[in-house]
């Protein structure tokens, strides 16, 4: 193999899938792209784009029996076609010259074996050694991937690990062999950001070390700017924009790309209004919308006031013993009427359970809160149910937290029949119609059901449902967390709309700070089930105080490093 | 591991001593007088009195239930009211045929549906997998009395294959001579349900990510199949594996019956017969005793098999 040639390129790749319904669907329209040894190539788009289906590709792991491949498709690895190589050939190149890692570590390692196993399988078939070489080859490899004490966790198993440490471990599994070319679909999806910030450092690190090719595949740009060579934009199956790093983030060709550099909160700004991606693919050129003023002031009407909030779980402990947890610790707030309080926190912080105690889905251990003066924590369960109606939750994952055998209809008017909103159900069905609509869906979408729409639409039906019942608090747990940042910035921008037009006061609960920094007016701090930090939004991020906050706000993504953090519209 | 096998074992008092109180009452209040059938044709009065002395029922309701306290805590359930033989004695003769029979269906019928429903699994979707959930749903809509009878007239008497029916005193004898049909009849009963279900445990392990990784590490389809999916989709198999381990005591009802095989389920069908209360109640309560034991077991396979569950 000469210099010149790519390790791995990819011809006129197309490939389609037949649905159950006898229909094809075009993933991929003919893409081409090359990745030369040793360089780092982000694929970038949002999810049906294409970009797991041509790293599944290379990988040769679509479904055999509902899959087409375009004729004229190649797949060149070190020259050789991939597409054409039989199962052996495959299986041996799987795992020792390309190698993969997914979105979601704990359920790409197999629950019932040890992650020390899981890696010793990987280097006993591909390199013949024999398992106690393995063995200490993979503590070694544990060790290398900066997994603390690798001697005593090469046996643990992988619901022991955090999100991160299992992540390291399916890095350790990936480089075991030195391949020549590691896929990375999303690796940092599903962490926090300090812990993502982590992973990129290590696959930046490890590259430069191993000299590997790295496609590194995610929906958000912001990510990619710190250690990519060149960029791939794509989106329906399409290449939109290929090319260096620098030239995509500072000169950006393609309207789309500049959609996507444009639709993620910045820390800097905060725009009326975020930027979505058919800002963009109009004819007129977008327009920056003026800026927002947060900030809680004095005359604000406190709506909630919640006062040395406890929460503590127990478990059992051998026979006789209990074992004390305690999640939330004389927390303290008040959310104003028409503002926003964010807390941010990363997993374990106790910013859900905070939520959930407020929603008395967990009894709270000790601490009041007062909603209107009346402390709702204290109440019978009779004299709670008129407030349940006025303080709501939209959760993270919109694709569990509606119920699968339900119409969109019946999910919205669930609620309205229980706590008697509405005169009688053709009133209420006008009502959820009239919701729908101001939340960006059909009024067809009634008849349908949840498994039949988007990520983000989804999250506009949870909302609706939420405003079915006129709720004067909103609680967003994550509620953006798990949507493409094109689809965020939208249900961001509805979120604000909702909140100027009805006065409605959100809790946003994120662990990413960009986000709460563009939504809130008040930011508090959460690590270890403590408050460390509680502020006005603006002068928080300007001037943080502690140094959990401080550790939070280096660990953002600083989208392309040389702009100074400004943005080019 | 130990504090939560004591828990658990603690546990079962209460329930056992709701077994117990709800068998007594429904013995007393549907069960009829059994002084009636044990006299026979020609009862007196003082026959019947006479009779209702011996068993114990002219003793008031709480004091025949501190009896059957005691009996339960000693595990000896008197003697039976029909043949006088103590009841310990005539469960233990009986329980010899049962298992004789059921433990080889079990552990066939286990080995056979998973290594079937793994195969099927693999090949999902295909013409195979169709045809093998064809004859299941055949099989499983044929009542079970069809195959014990076509199976005694075809494959015993008119083929000459196996005795029509029968059992001796030597094991071997048994296992060689009269288990061998009653073995292939309940298989044929009990593998379509079988089948299926392990196969959709089989098919939803193999949709999970982990199994993707582990075809992105190269391995062969023998290896994930046989390694990666086999031990997670064990997990619900020995579920149901253990719900059905407390029916080895009752013995194959319908098999007993026909093959005159002188088990439990006939033991149990004689005493319902003839409402010898003495066998049920002992019957009954070592079935519960059973099934929580068997409970706690299962539990504590969980454990061994998947590192997640944690024994609370």
């Amino acid at each position: 193999m000469t210099q010149a040639s790519p390790l791995l390129s990819v011809r006129n790749l197309g490939v389609s899938f037949r649905m159950e319904s006898g229909e094809h669907f075009q993933a991929l329209k003919g893409i081409s792209f090359d990745i030369a040894a040793n360089r780092t190539v982000a694929l970038v788009g949002e999810s049906g784009s294409g970009k797991s289906v041509t790293s599944m590709a290379i990988m040769r792991l679509l479904p055999e029996n509902n899959t087409e491949i375009a004729a004229g498709s190649e797949i060149l690895f070190e020259g050789r076609n991939l597409l054409q190589a039989d199962r052996r050939a495959l299986r041996a190149l799987r795992g020792r010259d390309i190698a993969m890692i997914f979105q979601d570590p704990m359920s790409s390692l197999n629950p019932v074996f040890t992650v020390g196993d899981q890696i010793i399988e990987t280097l006993m078939l591909h390199t013949g050694m024999r398992r106690k070489a393995a063995r200490q080859r993979a503590v070694a490899l544990l060790k290398e991937v900066g997994l603390p004490e690798p001697d005593r966790k090469v046996d643990a198993y992988p619901h022991q690990l955090s999100g991160g440490q299992q992540q390291r471990v399916m890095i350790a599994m990936a480089i075991a062999c030195e391949p020549k070319l590691l896929i990375a679909d999303e690796p940092t999806t599903a962490l926090d950001v300090t812990i993502q910030q982590q992973i990129l450092q290590l696959l930046a690190a490890l590259q430069k070390k191993h000299g590997m090719a790295v496609l590194f595949i995610t929906h958000d740009l912001g990510l990619v700017g710190e250690f990519a060579d060149e960029v791939i934009v794509m989106r329906h199956g399409e290449i939109r924009e290929h090319g260096p790093l620098q030239q995509v983030f500072t000169q950006p060709q393609d309207a789309y790309t500049k959609a996507l550099l444009n639709c993620r909160p910045q820390l800097d700004s905060r725009p009326a209004r975020l930027a979505v991606i058919d800002d963009f693919l109009q004819d007129q050129p977008y327009q920056t919308p003026p800026q927002r003023e947060r900030g809680y002031t004095a005359g604000d009407d406190i709506v909630l006031d919640v006062q040395g909030l406890c929460k503590s779980f127990e478990s059992r402990e051998g026979l006789f013993g209990k074992h004390v947890f305690h999640a939330v610790k004389d927390v303290s707030f008040q959310l104003a009427r028409g503002k926003t309080l964010g807390i941010v926190g990363e997993s374990g912080s106790g910013k859900t359970t905070v939520g959930l105690t407020l929603m008395r889905l967990h009894q709270a251990s000790a601490g009041r809160a007062l909603f209107n003066g009346q402390d709702i924590l204290a109440m019978s369960p009779g004299e709670f149910h008129a407030y349940k109606r006025r303080i709501q939750i939209i959760f993270q994952n919109p694709y569990a937290s509606l119920n699968p055998r339900f119409t969109v209809e019946e999910i919205l008017l669930e609620p309205m029949t229980l706590h008697a909103i509405g005169r009688d159900h053709a009133e209420r069905k006008q009502l959820a119609a009239a919701l729908l609509e101001r939340v960006g869906l059909p009024r067809r979408a009634l008849q349908k059901y949840p498994h039949e729409f988007s990520g983000g639409q989804r999250q506009r039906i949870a909302i609706a449902r939420c405003l079915t019942m006129k709720p004067d608090v909103l609680i967003c747990d994550e509620s953006v967390s798990a949507l493409d940042v094109s689809v965020q910035a939208q249900v961001l921008n509805l979120l604000q709309d909702l909140q100027d037009e009805c006065g409605l006061s959100y809790l946003f609960i994120s662990h990413d700070l960009s986000v709460v920094k563009h939504i809130s007016d008040q930011v508090m701090v959460m690590q270890h089930g403590q408050v460390v930090e509680q502020a006005n939004a603006d002068s928080l991020y300007a001037n943080p105080q502690h140094s959990y906050t401080r550790q939070l706000l280096s660990a953002i993504p600083q989208g392309w490093p040389q702009q100074g953090g400004t943005r080019v519209a | 591991m130990l504090a939560y096998i004591l828990r658990r074992l603690w546990q079962m008092v209460p329930t056992l001593f709701g077994v117990m109180l709800l068998l007594f009452i429904l013995f007393n209040w549907v069960g009829g007088d059994p002084s009636y059938i044990l006299a026979g044709k020609s009862f007196s009065a003082e026959t019947l009195a006479n009779i209702r002395h011996q068993l114990g029922l002219d003793k008031s309701l709480p004091e025949q239930f501190l009896i059957f306290v005691q009996q339960v805590l000693t595990l000896d359930f008197g003697t039976s009211w029909s043949t006088q033989q103590p009841v310990a004695d005539i469960l233990g003769s009986r329980i010899g045929p049962s298992l004789t029979l059921a433990l080889p269906m079990l552990l066939v019928s286990l080995l056979l549906s998973v290594i079937i429903a793994a195969i099927v699994a693999y090949v999902r979707g295909s013409l195979t997998d169709r045809l093998v959930t064809l004859i299941c749903t055949l099989a499983m809509s044929v009542s079970a009395l069809v195959y014990i009878i076509a199976g005694q007239y075809w494959l015993a008497h008119k083929l000459g294959w196996f005795p029509i029916l029968g059992w001796s005193d030597s094991l071997a004898t048994n296992l060689w001579l009269y288990v061998p049909l009653p073995l292939l009849l309940g298989l044929v009963v009990s593998l379509a349900p079988d089948i299926r279900f392990y196969r959709s445990c089989f098919v939803e392990e193999m949709n999970h990510d982990y199994v993707r990784t582990a075809r992105a590490k190269g391995l062969s389809e023998q290896v994930i199949m046989l390694k990666h999916v086999m031990r997670n989709a064990l997990i619900p198999v020995v579920t149901s594996l253990m719900m059905s381990l407390p029916y080895l005591f009752l013995g194959a009802l319908l098999l007993e019956r026909f093959f005159g095989i002188p088990g439990m389920g006939n033991e149990v069908l004689n005493a319902v017969d003839r409402s010898d209360f003495p066998v049920i109640k002992a019957i009954t309560i070592y079935v519960a005793l059973a099934t929580m034991l068997f409970n706690l077991l299962a539990d504590i396979v969980y454990k061994l098999i998947d590192p997640r569950v944690q024994l609370k």
